[in-house]
């Protein structure tokens, strides 16, 4: 395989891991927009995605898109529960005992899959058959286009849903300043629900994605919440496209420096990035240095 | 040090010269107690920069083990004397703590997390593939016991080395933040912009706590290496430096006696829910959540607040 051919198989397997963390990322500046919280159980949502899915396809033999369907509710109700039943009763606490308090849900979930799904990797077959592209000599599993396709989608009804409706807009005024959301009559609660349920729905979708190239197990959450945050504050915390960009440029950096340095060191590399962008520029790539200023934590 | 925490010294005092008593040579029991006593060290270090100077940090996993693969790598491979492994586990993340500490201080909240975060992770990668010298992911093995006068300590005698260390600390802690550093650090925590006003020199207060918390971290992985005799990767992971910080929030972040609390708490938990088995995660993850939900400020404050109660 040549230079080029090489290449273009990391760029690809860049691109879906960088999907993945761009919906974990996105999903971290949701919640983080409205509550000020970074949630721990991101990665969660993502492994529960993707064994929800497969406990739907396999075992209720349920269709491919009904199975989606269902995945996601079942993931945002989750989702939605656990902001009810965790984060609601403590309104007053301090902001590191609740971030505490999504670790304790993010073990509390792992437990769970753990204790319904055994230790295992479950895989799921490819949405649109196994049979690869040929691109430049490199070889594509279409399963990667469904990735890149339903990740671009989300992004944009995300987007959407910020610049034309009015609760996304309620959200992002809640996300400057929640007292003067709360001053103009905006439910701020309502819309912290609302945070973990998309959120969570986020996560399940890249879970139901990435589980026919990578499989899925009970504790694959952690790692990919790590990502998913890295990336979320090194696109400025807040910034939706810069959660997504900022996934992308993670994913891309991951694969092709283990492609090409180190497959052992490809984590530490990206990492590296992260800090360098932090020490140079503290508000992240697309964050601006005044609105960080103005966060509380 | 402030006379309200005279009593809970002597009680702890007290508890360490009766212990031999109480347990009766139980070498599973004293195992568990030199886990709280390692583990009480660094959560105290890291209840001082987080519940005293209010910085966080997700990475002590990897001070601990810089000292304990210190005095691992330099004892075990090179033949060095135990202390000196401590001495230079200690400098070296120390020095670590400062060069790394001096751009990632000017960070503030999720992103000083972030860094700290990524800092942690480099270094447990760096343990994984760094093989020659760590052993990788297979461990290093070989590490002798400590000896003080020629004799090598495990057991009971390692258990009052570690806990006489850490009562030691407790006092040096209690002293500084009753000192002026110690307020400087709590005007740090409610207001940087303050306590610049106030003429204290922020950058420098908070590298000085974050150096020391790495220096206490150190420590307490060189002891843990000497106590287990084998370390690997597995130990420094993100997940350890999550829970320091979970005892820290578990116990009480307000005083150090929480963070003392808390790491005996979450050392001993797990022990008792070995039983369960496939539970054992779930039972976890349940018990925390409901602390954390009953206890936001902690079970040290809960505690407190029930005796407060009870005397009315």
């Amino acid at each position: 395989m040549d230079l080029i051919s090489q290449l273009c198989q990391y760029l690809f397997t860049g691109l879906t891991l960088g999907s993945i963390y761009a919906l974990v990322a996105l999903g971290f500046t949701m919640i983080y927009g409205a509550t000020g919280i970074i949630n721990l159980a991101q990665g969660e949502f993502v492994m529960l995605g993707g064994l929800i899915m497969v406990f739907s396809s396999t075992v209720l033999h349920l269709p491919l898109f009904l199975a989606f369907i269902f995945t996601v509710i079942v993931v945002t109700l989750l989702g939605a529960l656990f902001e009810r039943l965790a984060i609601h009763p403590l309104k007053n606490a301090s902001l590191i005992t609740l971030i505490m308090i999504t670790l304790a849900g993010s073990i509390l979930f792992r437990g769970g899959a753990m204790f319904i799904w055994g230790k295992d990797p479950y895989g799921l077959p490819a949405f649109s058959g196994d049979r690869p592209w040929y691109l430049w000599g490199a070889t594509i599993q279409p399963q990667i286009f469904w990735v890149l396709g339903i990740t671009g989608g989300a992004v944009l009804g995300i987007g959407l849903f910020f610049s034309r409706t009015l609760t996304g807009k309620a959200m992002i005024a809640c996300a400057c300043n929640p007292l003067a959301a709360r001053l103009l009559g905006i439910n701020v609660w309502k819309l912290v629900l609302l945070s973990f349920a998309l959120s969570a729905a986020l996560g399940a979708i890249a879970g139901i994605i990435i589980t026919p190239i990578t499989l899925m197990e009970y504790d694959r959450g952690p790692m990919l919440a790590l990502k998913g945050f890295s990336a979320a504050v090194l696109g400025g915390l807040g910034s939706s496209m810069g959660a997504v960009v900022a996934g992308f440029l993670i994913g891309l950096i991951e694969s092709l420096g283990a492609g090409l340095i180190s497959s052992g060191y490809k984590d530490a590399l990206a990492l590296l990035v992260l800090l360098i962008v932090l020490w140079l520029k503290p508000s992240g790539i697309l964050g601006s240095a005044e609105e960080s200023a103005l966060k509380k934590f | 040090m402030a006379k309200k925490d005279f009593y809970p010294l002597l009680i702890i005092i007290a508890g360490l010269v009766l212990f031999p008593l109480l347990i009766r040579g139980n070498e599973y029991f004293i195992t568990i107690l030199v886990f709280w006593g390692i583990n009480a060290i660094i959560a105290m270090g890291l209840c001082l920069l987080m519940g005293y100077a209010g910085q966080i940090s997700l990475g002590h996993a990897a001070f601990f083990g810089l000292g304990a693969y210190s005095s691992g790598i330099l004892t075990a491979k090179y033949a060095l004397s135990p202390i000196w492994g401590i001495i230079w586990g200690i400098t070296l993340a120390g020095g670590i703590a400062y060069l790394v500490g001096k751009p990632t201080l000017r960070l503030k909240g999720h992103y000083m997390a972030v860094a700290t975060l990524g800092i942690g992770e480099i270094f447990y990668i760096i343990f994984n593939e760094l093989i020659p010298l760590t052993g990788g992911p297979s461990g290093l093995s070989g590490i002798p016991l400590l000896t003080i006068g020629g004799e090598s300590l495990e057991g009971l005698k390692f258990f009052y080395l570690v806990w006489i260390v850490l009562l030691l600390l407790l006092i040096f802690s209690l002293n500084l933040i009753n000192s002026r550093i110690g307020r400087a650090w709590r005007a740090i925590h409610g207001s940087e912009l303050g306590a610049l006003t106030l003429g204290i020199d922020v950058a420098r207060y908070k590298l000085q706590i974050f150096v020391l918390s790495a220096i206490y971290a150190a420590l307490a992985g060189s002891l843990y290496a000497h106590f287990v005799t084998f370390i690997s990767p597995s130990s420094f992971s993100l997940m350890f430096s999550i829970l320091l910080l979970m005892m820290v929030v578990i116990g009480g972040a307000e005083t150090l006696w929480g963070a003392l609390l808390g790491a005996g708490v979450l050392t001993l938990l797990p022990e008792y829910l070995r039983g369960l088995e496939d539970f054992e995660v779930l039972a976890y993850g349940a018990i925390l959540m409901v602390v954390l939900l009953f206890m936001p400020r902690g079970i040290l404050f809960a505690i407190k607040k029930m005796l407060w109660r009870s005397k009315e």
